[in-house]
């Protein structure tokens, strides 16, 4: 059997008494692809820096491959195996491409900055060793083209291969994917939606992502999450998800 | 199945020819230029003019380093700070007391340490970083700015307990020879600075370069991407300030002859941030093209001067001139260029380059 690599247990998050996340729990069995969806202002943002220690949880706890926390710095979910995008591109925008992919490897950096500064052996072993990760990561999400390029000066939809080259270079076990396809047009998503696809295949990752295109989710997802007001109204299959009159009403604003 | 694999395997290939993996070499051309440069001004420590080791060259180069130590904190890991001055005080009193008071050690050592305390000084007063940023952390590094100065001042300890405030700095030795005359203080500068460039260019190309500027361009995705932003911070200080400290001492005993608190006071740190703010944020030839610039502009004002009014143009009225020229510069090149003549002169060549095809 599967085993449960993320539980979200009873977690719940405010701000200045603004109820963001109510009593949330869930879980992502290893090597799934689930998919948060709920209306704007659902909570699934927040709920995504909850678990990679961008916001502290009010109450609860996560547990991440068995060990729990109760409260997680944003570089220990990094060490854990924890990769992130971000729903408006939070790339270092005067760097590279290859940069800014080889800057995903630091949490792997032994080199301290003494050998980085003199430029002794294992610091030169290193970049050489990033250098060839960063290569195969440029090659997987098919941007070798634009290796050299700065990435503030290119496209939006390339911005975000970029970013999940980089979330993906670190060779992260968990991949928390922000609105990975928002403003693309159809050919894009599908584009985007072939790489989530070969990275949860090919490269064993779990992945949660937010999603508003419902027929994306249900093509990629083998598990949704449902929000709504900081709660969670649905948890399952697709197939399921799609006939709970609770998600219904969520998103078509229904009485009942 | 790892990364690598997987991608061998999408790709079908067994093994990827090494070479198509490797970084391309950097060009050819610009090693050798810059080594023909480094020789180049090896080559000028032959000049029989003192003039330009005491006017240009010795001022030119270590505030250049200067420029230098401010632009890995500044310009590579984006924490402004307005204390280059201080900290370039404490490496010339460092220095200064390790020469007197421990005459056994070599010079390259009291200048090493000399850095060291520096860049002690550096994380501490970087301390604030973890918590501010911007305008305010450059405000907090103010305090640095007038307390360390004002500690020297204060306590004669400092400077051996002369009377006149400003000491004479001890005479310069090293591998037995003596660097008192001004060929022998151009090259022991010339030297730090180029063995300091070599270190920050190593730095700037490594992994912790690319920290400092992923901190720079988007914190909160770096820490989240596995970096660890406080302790990147306050290295950058540390880099920074152990830099500026040997600067600090270079000015005191190569150039000035004296350490003096009051050669780095907060207009010491202004001159240095225009530097890389002329010269270029983010870049290491930015350090020298702002240096230069900053130095040799007002000499060339006063001998323009010279020659054309014949000294009816009274110096006073030319110090206000050469300040006029630098702050109008600076608004303009923070309104038209934020990165310096550096990338003024990047933008030049890829338009030389693409010229026939396009305007």
């Amino acid at each position: 059997m599967s085993a449960q690599l993320l539980s979200v247990r009873d977690v719940s998050l405010a701000f200045r008494g603004i109820k963001a996340l109510t009593n949330l729990s869930f879980d992502v069995t290893e090597g799934e692809i689930c998919s948060l969806i709920g209306p704007n202002g659902a909570g699934k943002s927040s709920l995504l820096n909850v678990i990679n220690g961008v916001y502290r949880a009010s109450s609860g706890e996560i547990a991440f491959d068995g060990r729990t926390f109760q409260k997680l710095r944003p570089i220990d979910a990094a060490r854990l195996g924890i990769g992130r995008t971000f729903q408006n591109n939070a790339l270092f925008k005067r760097l590279t491409v290859l940069d800014n992919v080889l800057a995903g490897l630091s949490r792997k950096s032994t080199a301290t900055l003494l050998e980085n500064a003199l430029g002794l052996p294992r610091s030169v072993a290193e970049a050489r060793l990033f250098r060839d990760h960063a290569e195969q990561a440029i090659a997987f999400l098919e941007i070798e083209a634009w290796r050299d390029a700065v990435v503030g000066q290119l496209p939006y939809g390339l911005q975000k291969r970029v970013e999940l080259a980089r979330a993906l270079v670190g060779e992260p076990r968990l991949l928390l994917l922000d609105e990975p396809m928002a403003g693309m047009n159809h050919d894009e998503k599908a584009e985007i939606s072939r790489f989530i696809l070969d990275i949860n295949s090919e490269l064993g990752t779990t992945i949660v992502l937010i999603e508003h295109d419902i027929g994306v989710v249900m093509g990629l997802s083998d598990h949704v999450v449902v929000l709504d007001y900081g709660r969670k109204v649905g948890d399952g299959p697709p197939d399921e998800v799609r006939a709970n009159p609770d998600v219904i009403a969520a998103y078509l604003g229904t009485t009942h | 199945m790892s990364l690598a694999q997987a991608d061998l395997a999408a790709t079908g290939l067994s093994a990827a020819p090494d070479e198509v993996l490797r970084p391309a070499p950097t060009s050819v051309l610009p090693r050798a230029l810059g080594a023909i440069g480094i020789a180049a001004l090896y080559g000028l420590a032959f000049l029989p003019n003192d003039y330009w080791f005491n006017a240009i060259l010795i001022p030119f180069l270590i505030m250049a380093l200067a420029g230098l130590g401010l632009n890995l904190l500044t310009g590579y890991a984006g924490l402004a700070s307005l204390g280059s001055g201080a900290f370039m005080s404490v490496g010339a009193f460092a220095t200064y007391n390790l020469l007197l008071r421990a005459p056994a050690l070599p010079l390259a050592a009291s200048l090493i340490l000399g850095g060291g305390f520096a860049a002690a000084a550096g994380v501490l007063f970087g301390l604030p970083s973890l918590r501010i940023k911007g305008f305010y952390l450059a405000a907090a590094t103010l305090a640095a700015q007038f307390f360390l100065p004002w500690l020297f001042n204060q306590y004669g300890w400092f400077s051996n307990y002369t009377t006149s405030g400003s000491i004479s700095a001890p005479r310069l030795v090293a591998f037995g020879r003596d660097l008192s005359h001004p060929a022998g203080r151009y090259l022991l500068t010339l030297t730090a600075v180029v063995l300091l460039t070599a270190l920050a260019r190593n730095i700037v190309r490594s992994q912790t370069g690319r920290n400092w500027m992923a901190i720079r361009d988007m914190e909160t995705a770096a820490a989240v991407g596995g970096i660890p932003v406080g302790f990147n911070k306050l290295a950058a200080f540390a880099v920074s300030s152990f830099i500026l400290g040997i600067a600090g001492a270079l000015w005191a005993f190569a150039y000035l002859g004296t350490v003096d608190a009051s050669s780095f006071d907060l207009n010491r740190s202004f001159t240095i941030l225009f530097i890389i703010i002329i010269g270029g944020m983010g870049s290491i030839a930015g350090a020298f093209i702002g240096s230069a610039f900053v130095i040799l502009l007002p000499i060339l004002i006063s001998h323009l001067a010279e020659s054309a009014f014949g000294g009816a143009v009274d110096a006073g009225q030319l110090q206000n001139l050469e300040k006029i020229l630098f702050g109008s510069l600076i608004v303009i090149l923070l309104i038209k260029e934020p990165h310096g003549l550096t990338a003024l002169a990047a933008k030049f060549r890829t338009r030389l380059r693409q010229w026939p095809l396009k305007v």
